[in-house]
């Protein structure tokens, strides 16, 4: 039998570090894709949150309960709506949103139940991918992106750049972003978008909706 | 060649005047409530005086905040961890409750009432009425899983605890768990529904009601009279307990445990004997669930599952029930549980994330049908134990 509150193995994912950086201590979160559950503890232990998660596979989700995490089976691009407005602190989507189906609705969903969203995601504008793509001809595969491209449970991945524009179109406010390498080490903030979506292998922004004008 | 079309042939056993003993003089721990306390009932009836048999394990610490109410389901009882004494089969949960077990009783103050309207102590139709000197049978007012839920009030009350650390049940026990949650939550530091749903869905009304016609359908029942005519309904019981036994398992569970196999012999013997595994399997199931079960009690209890909606008196929104609740959640179904399919309990789930309440919910991959909440299923008893671990932190339990 699995012990509950199990030390998680292995260090910390780099992007769960910055999404914590991100949450004030003892606020309520939602983690969307919430996988082992390994942000929740993270932010359970670091930032004392009341943290709630939804995952879509089942055995994940056995998982969390099994580790006395407060998670549910459920389907980001299906399961959102039932929640009401503004529930939580932070709305939280760790390397989800290229996997869901309606990125924009689901992240529409994000910022209406949090007070604040934080979405961290694969940048399909990293070098490494461009290199790939150019001089292989192929669909890139890279350490954060490893599956063939008919295997990739990644049906709308982006760049940086694309991500600030969809900010924009969901009326989002971007608080705080952070690019990193894949060291984990964040890039300088003097760096230009430009720059950061060349060399950002990962990026984490806060968002918050534009109040109405 | 003798033929036996009907189970109930077999003469009662011992089991059956032991069941009647225990109705009236149960061997567990009772609460006598006097004339004086009566019981509000939704009928707008008043029960009084009342017993609820039930048994406890473990201790209730200093601050009584260790408890937690084990909710039965339909035809199960108060001895949830310790020997039935009608059946003299271990309790019923046992491989759930005990010492180390996912409900510990090392560090949990265990409850188990039998529900009012049973037939193992706590007032029930087989009852005698003080006010006749009979057993109530059909004079017993028809009663809700409120009813029950407010039973079991009195005993929490009883016992001096403010708050249960957990109330969790599977089937009709999820009912009372989720009653409890939405009637009393303050009551409820956290809940735990199995393979349960928020109302009883048309076709398990349907079973009931294929049930309660095959019970009344015996002429021995005499018109819910059979105690004093001295009889008991033996086929029809056995007819409805071998239908709602069917509902417990899954057709891949029938098909693994007996597919076609005949029972003793090598070919059908063109009749209408139990010639396949199956039809003497259900005989069986039939025949001993008479000698431990009261007919009229079958009657109550199910209706009382088909009355339940959570969410019809509250406007027909479930979400209503739990606005506000502090109560942490676990619900808990099984793939291959068609009575409460999965489809219920995430009506619940979505019930309670509308009022963003802090729940968790696992569907657990099983092949064992409605039945797998009784048995050993390592991946449940790990979510049980983890999720009660972690409330217990959060309650200041020490572990």
């Amino acid at each position: 039998m699995l012990k509950p509150n199990a030390p998680l193995a292995g260090p910390h994912r780099a992007d769960h570090l910055f999404i914590a950086e991100m949450v004030e201590p003892g606020s309520r979160v939602l983690d969307v894709g919430c996988g082992d559950g390994a942000l929740l503890q993270l932010l359970a232990e670091s930032r004392n949150t009341d943290g709630r998660g939804v995952e879509l596979s089942r055995e994940r989700v056995n998982a969390c309960v099994m580790r006395g995490l407060s998670v549910i089976q459920g389907d980001a691009d299906r399961d959102l709506a039932d929640y009401p407005d503004q529930a939580f602190d932070y709305a939280i989507l760790s390397l989800t949103i290229q996997a869901t189906r309606y990125p924009k609705t689901v992240l529409e969903n994000l910022l209406r139940i949090g007070r604040r969203a934080i979405v961290s995601f694969p940048n399909f504008g990293h070098w490494r991918v461009r290199f790939d793509l150019m001089f292989t001809g192929r669909m890139p595969r890279t350490e954060s992106l490893p599956d063939s491209w008919y295997e990739s449970p990644n049906g709308h991945l982006c760049t940086i750049k694309d991500f600030v524009d969809l900010a924009a179109v969901v009326d989002a406010e971007v608080e705080e972003a952070v690019a990193f390498n894949t060291s984990g080490q964040k890039l300088p903030i003097r760096h230009s978008l430009s720059l950061q979506n060349l060399l950002g292998e990962k990026a984490v922004f806060q968002l918050r909706k534009r109040p109405p004008r | 060649m003798a033929v036996h079309p009907t189970i109930a042939d077999v003469e009662p056993n011992a089991g059956h005047s032991l069941r009647l003993a225990e109705a009236n003089n149960p061997s567990s721990k009772v609460l006598r409530l006097p004339e004086s306390e009566p019981l509000r009932l939704a009928c707008d009836q008043f029960l009084a005086p009342i017993t609820i048999a039930y048994e406890t394990y473990g201790e209730l610490n200093a601050d009584k905040s260790n408890a937690i109410l084990i909710c039965h389901a339909l035809t199960l009882d108060q001895y949830v961890a310790s020997e039935n004494p009608v059946t003299k089969k271990p309790g019923w949960w046992s491989i759930m409750v005990g010492p180390g077990k996912p409900i510990d009783t090392d560090r949990f103050f265990v409850i188990c009432p039998n529900i009012l309207g049973g037939c193992m102590g706590s007032t029930g139709p087989a009852s005698i009425d003080p006010k006749t000197g009979k057993p109530y049978g059909l004079s017993f007012p028809v009663i809700t899983i409120g009813d029950m839920v407010n039973a079991q009030v009195r005993l929490i009350d009883h016992l001096g605890i403010d708050q249960l650390f957990c109330v969790i049940g599977g089937s009709m026990g999820g009912m009372q768990v989720l009653e409890w949650a939405a009637s009393h939550p303050e009551r409820v530091f956290s809940a735990v529904p199995i393979a349960t749903a928020a109302w009883h869905s048309s076709q398990n009304i349907a079973f009931h009601e294929v049930g309660r016609q095959a019970v009344m359908a015996d002429p021995d029942w005499c018109g819910g009279d059979y105690h004093s005519h001295g009889k008991v309904p033996r086929n029809g019981l056995s007819v409805a307990r071998m239908a709602a036994h069917i509902t417990y398992l899954s057709e891949d569970a029938l098909h693994r445990k007996f597919g076609r196999s005949l029972q003793e012999r090598s070919k059908v013997t063109f009749s209408f004997n139990a010639d396949f595994q199956v039809e003497s399997y259900l005989r069986h199931q039939g025949s001993t669930f008479v000698d431990r079960f009261d007919a009229n009690s079958y009657l109550y209890i199910t209706r009382a599952m088909d009355y339940f909606d959570l969410a019809a008196e509250r406007g027909d929104v479930l979400a209503n029930a739990f606005r506000g609740t502090k109560t942490r959640f676990c619900v808990v179904s099984f793939t291959s549980d068609w009575l409460y399919p999965t489809r219920e309990s995430r009506e619940i789930v979505h019930a309670l994330n509308a009022v963003a309440a802090n729940v968790s919910f696992v569907e657990i991959d099983s092949n064992k049908g409605h039945d797998a909440f009784l048995l050993e299923e390592p991946e449940f008893f790990a979510t049980v134990h983890g999720f009660l671990s972690s409330a217990g932190t959060k309650r200041g339990l020490k572990v």
